[in-house]
């Protein structure tokens, strides 16, 4: 089916998040609507499927105009939508979830289940996914899930498949698998708007390339431009995708872990006897695909998991076993893998978000309560080293992109005085421009003679940041090697290829 | 240039519109004006001449009306005369004192609506407030009747028997939600019902009841020396009692918006997980919530307790636990809101004698309370009928996130 988008504009209060917009997606085709946090690609979408209306603008689908009142309506004119964070019921099965909304039923209003299953096992079987309809949908890895979400839009008949940021919440190799069943939808005659910004992955997948900036459309590219080219349109400056980084000046081995075996639910071996050590003025990354146990070693070295066993010491000092407050007031910046549920909270200011971490004492809570101006000072000043966008320091943090989010973890970090930093993901769901400036940002952290580990799952920031890297393979480390290890030696790491 | 002035015009019109929607003071208002309405359509038609004329309505319909109208303004006239200034009194001393008694009810509800406040903003739902109350009102009673002390001295033990018997009542709470992870709603509601049966149990022994008075649940009367004084002479029955419950107030204040106990304890309500991985004691926090929030229900507790002169039963706390979650509803958590709520109820409250003597059933106000709190709690209803917008969302949720604004347009 042809998609075709005229003029949308969509203003929500002052600000105006899509301005004019025109897209055309021809039948069959991957067209990726590339853009920075906050361009304006998820606005588009959800005024696509219904959920906003325009304030200007009109949508056609195969030449004739359509308005859609909601997602109902556009899902019966055949546009289907995977959001960026999945729309299931985690206690449900695959098939269960497929038929949410338009159960199949028997006489007298019976649920149907095995018409869903056969449903399930049919779009599986065309498209070569492998899925079993009675699998609970928590039980599955994110990939898998993502899965259930395409399959359920296509159960809908979806000729139109929206797939807003697929690759943020997945593996390399779960990118890899879903790209193909992308070339295999298109194959098939579905269209395809792919709403991501990595660059790598739009070259790769994408017929047609739409870049967006501040609500506009800035320019359309075939995927043989350069990542340099699409790069600039996306920022409207060049970016540099490599860190600058002199060779590290290594101090003594303040942070090191030794033996470290944690236990989940039913004896699963979370954490299998790590043991490393990071000197100061060093960046270790841990690599590995997500899932391996990188999650755990976080939260267990910042204390939200106490009942591990080994040892955590941070310049001689035992880190196991304390309070989360303790391990931070020994001088450990923690940047969460997931800034929205476990670093921010949304709906307080920028300023309170910077004191988070640090209501127990000085410099920000005294006998008389909070000194507002001392936390201002840090907050304005944060804004203005890490040029973060907001609309002031008093503004809600859930109204910033995820970028700009970010930052705001990562400046209240850096601006305590740390003895370790540890980042998970530093830059998950960040955009180009961002990416690259939190990357200048940990370096220099490094060149201060702080002891850095960095947490990752994607290659190039290990591979950008790291001075070693440690990959981790169930649970183990199954290796630590030079920073310049090519990238098939460390993929064939995360496999658990050894040899 | 032009365009974009007219333009942001438009725009800042609509932001008055979110605001609306999403909450604040003009909601409220709304939702109070709403249900007014219906609440003189109950004065209206529950009253026996609009009845009656009702009966020849097509023949003589100027009769409905003239007779719809005196009930509204008598019930108009009875509350204000009941609860603010009394136009019949002979003397002025007299007329302002049902202004003094509106002070007197409100007192307990503003105290009680800040214990609840409390609790919301730190994410939990305190409803034993009856217990909470009805200990403090029975520690309080042993200590103003069993201990005999000169006076200063008196009232403040009697005060501190009083919230140590609300803390420890809401200590437990918060410490079974804390540790075993039961919920602090199912948690708080037995615990009203065992403080009822203790306190009960207690008014039958000599500890709290004197056991010649036969064998209904009684406490002692309280010495002089323990019982809060008046503060506007022996004309007008408000007490002390009332001053410590504005200044909690101010203490509302000051905890949530100034200290840093109240930032966590807002903190560990809006986002525990983040709150957690920044070092806070989410479990600690929570009892703290339950301690604090128990220790205002303490207040209103001892305001129904021995801002009086004579002895109490075991209804001392005149349901006023739960008044307490309405008053925090309407006042929207906000230590100035919760006030004004208080005040709100407080003042129905004196004018119910005066309403009832004005042939309004005293129920009809009952009716508005809850009314009000109904159209606060569901702001979707209110901006239906009120055609408001839908508020802008906060909070960025996946896909509905909201666009990012440059910084130059910002300014």
């Amino acid at each position: 089916m042809k998609l075709e988008l005229r003029g949308i504009t969509k203003r929500f209060g002052s600000l105006v998040a899509n301005d004019g917009i025109d897209l055309v997606v021809e039948s069959g085709q991957i067209h990726a609507l590339l853009g920075e946090n906050g361009a304006g690609k998820s606005t588009l979408m959800n005024v696509l499927f219904g959920l906003y209306q325009p304030d200007e603008g009109e949508i056609l689908l195969d030449d004739v105009p359509r308005r859609f009142r909601g997602p109902g309506e556009a899902m019966a004119a055949g546009i289907g939508m995977v959001h960026q964070h999945f729309m299931l019921i985690p206690v449900f099965t695959v098939a269960e979830n497929v038929m949410l909304g338009h159960e199949p039923t028997r006489a007298g209003g019976v649920l149907d289940l095995p018409a869903a299953r056969r449903l399930v096992r049919e779009i599986s079987e065309r498209f070569g996914f492998d899925l079993d309809p009675d699998a609970r949908v928590e039980d599955l890895p994110v990939g898998v899930q993502q899965r259930v979400e395409i399959v359920k839009a296509l159960s809908r008949d979806a000729r139109v498949l929206v797939l807003d940021e697929p690759t943020a919440v997945l593996t390399p190799q779960e990118t890899d698998e879903l790209m193909e069943t992308m070339r295999r939808l298109a194959g098939s005659g579905t269209s395809i708007v792919f709403i991501t910004h990595k660059l790598r992955e739009v070259k790769a997948v994408a017929d047609t390339i739409t870049v967006i900036r501040l609500g506009r459309v800035v320019g359309e590219a075939p995927p043989t431009a350069s990542t340099a080219e699409l790069a600039t349109m996306m920022v409207g400056r060049d970016v540099e995708l490599t860190v600058h980084k002199d060779p590290p000046r290594l101090g003594a081995e303040a942070f090191v872990v030794d033996g470290l075996t944690l236990f989940g639910a039913g004896g699963v071996r979370l954490l299998d006897d790590l043991s490393f050590s990071v000197r100061g003025g060093e960046v270790l990354a841990v690599a590995g695909v997500q899932g391996n146990g990188q999650t755990e070693l976080a939260e267990v070295i910042v204390g939200l998991r106490s009942k591990a066993s080994g040892s955590i010491r941070l310049d001689g000092e035992e880190l196991l076993g304390r309070s989360v407050r303790h391990v931070l007031a020994a001088g450990v910046g923690f940047v969460p893998e997931d800034r929205k549920a476990d670093g921010l909270v949304a709906e307080f200011s920028l300023a309170e978000n910077i004191m988070l971490d640090r209501s127990y004492g000085p410099p920000f809570a005294h006998w008389y309560g909070i000194d507002f101006r001392a936390r201002d000072a840090v907050a304005e000043r944060a804004v203005e080293d890490f040029d973060i966008r907001t609309q002031g320091i008093g503004a809600p943090v859930g109204r910033l992109s995820g970028g700009n989010q970010q930052k705001v973890v990562i400046a209240r970090e850096l601006e305590r005085d740390l003895k370790l930093l540890l980042a998970s993901q530093p830059t998950r769901g960040v955009d180009v421009g961002s990416i690259e400036f939190i990357h200048e940002r940990i370096v220099e952290v490094r060149d201060s003679g702080v002891p850095v580990l960095i947490i990752s799952t994607e290659l190039d920031e290990v591979m950008a940041l790291a001075d070693r890297i440690a990959v981790m393979y169930r649970g183990a480390i199954i290796d630590i090697v030079p920073a310049d290890t090519p990238r098939e030696r460390l993929g064939q790491l995360m496999a658990g290829v050894v040899a | 240039m032009v365009d974009l002035e007219d333009e942001r015009r438009r725009v800042d019109w609509r932001e008055v519109m979110h605001r609306i929607a999403a909450g604040g003071p003009l909601r409220t208002i709304l939702a109070m004006a709403l249900a007014l309405v219906i609440g003189i359509l109950f004065i209206v038609f529950a009253n026996a001449d609009v009845q009656r004329t009702l009966g020849y309505f097509f023949a003589q319909p100027g009769d409905f009306f003239a007779a719809a109208g005196k009930a509204i303004a008598d019930a108009g006239t009875a509350l204000f005369n009941g609860s603010i200034y009394n136009t019949k009194a002979k003397d002025p001393v007299a007329g302002f004192r049902p202004l003094t008694e509106t002070l007197r009810f409100s007192g307990p509800l503003i105290a009680a609506g800040l214990g609840v406040a409390l609790t919301f903003r730190a994410g939990l739902f305190n409803i034993g407030g009856q217990g909470q109350m009805l200990m403090a009102a029975a520690w309080s009673s042993f200590a103003a009747s069993q201990i005999h002390l000169p006076y200063g001295i008196h009232l403040i033990v009697a005060m501190l028997f009083g919230f140590a018997g609300a803390a420890l009542w809401g200590w437990i709470a918060g410490f079974l939600k804390a540790k075993t992870g039961a919920h602090e709603v199912i948690v708080t509601i037995m615990l009203n019902y065992i403080a009822l049966s203790i306190v009960t149990y207690l008014m039958r022994t000599p500890i709290l009841h004197d056991m010649s008075k036969g064998n209904n649940p009684q406490t002692l009367p309280p010495d002089a020396t323990a019982v809060f004084p008046k503060i506007l002479g022996d004309d007008y029955q408000l007490r002390l009692s009332f001053i410590l419950c504005i200044l909690a107030v101010v203490v509302y204040w000051w905890l949530m918006r100034r200290s840093a106990l109240g930032f966590r304890l807002r903190m560990v309500g809006l986002n525990p997980d983040a709150a957690r991985a920044a070092g806070i004691n989410v479990e600690r926090t929570w009892i703290i919530a339950m301690v604090v929030s128990a220790l205002f229900l303490g207040l209103a507790g001892l305001n129904q307790a021995i801002a009086r002169d004579g002895n109490f039963n075991q209804h001392v706390d005149e349901g006023i636990g739960f008044d307490g979650i309405t008053v925090a509803l309407l006042g929207n958590s906000s230590p100035i809101g919760v006030m004004f709520a208080g005040m709100l109820f407080g003042a129905f409250k004196a004018a119910s004698p005066a309403m009832q003597s004005a042939d309004v059933s005293p129920d009809i106000l009952g009716i508005l309370q809850a009314l009000i709190v109904l159209f606060i709690a569901t702001p979707p209803l209110i901006r239906a009928i009120f055609r408001l917008p839908e508020p802008r969302e906060i909070t960025d949720v996946g896909t509905r996130r909201k666009p990012q604004l440059e910084q130059g347009s910002a300014s």
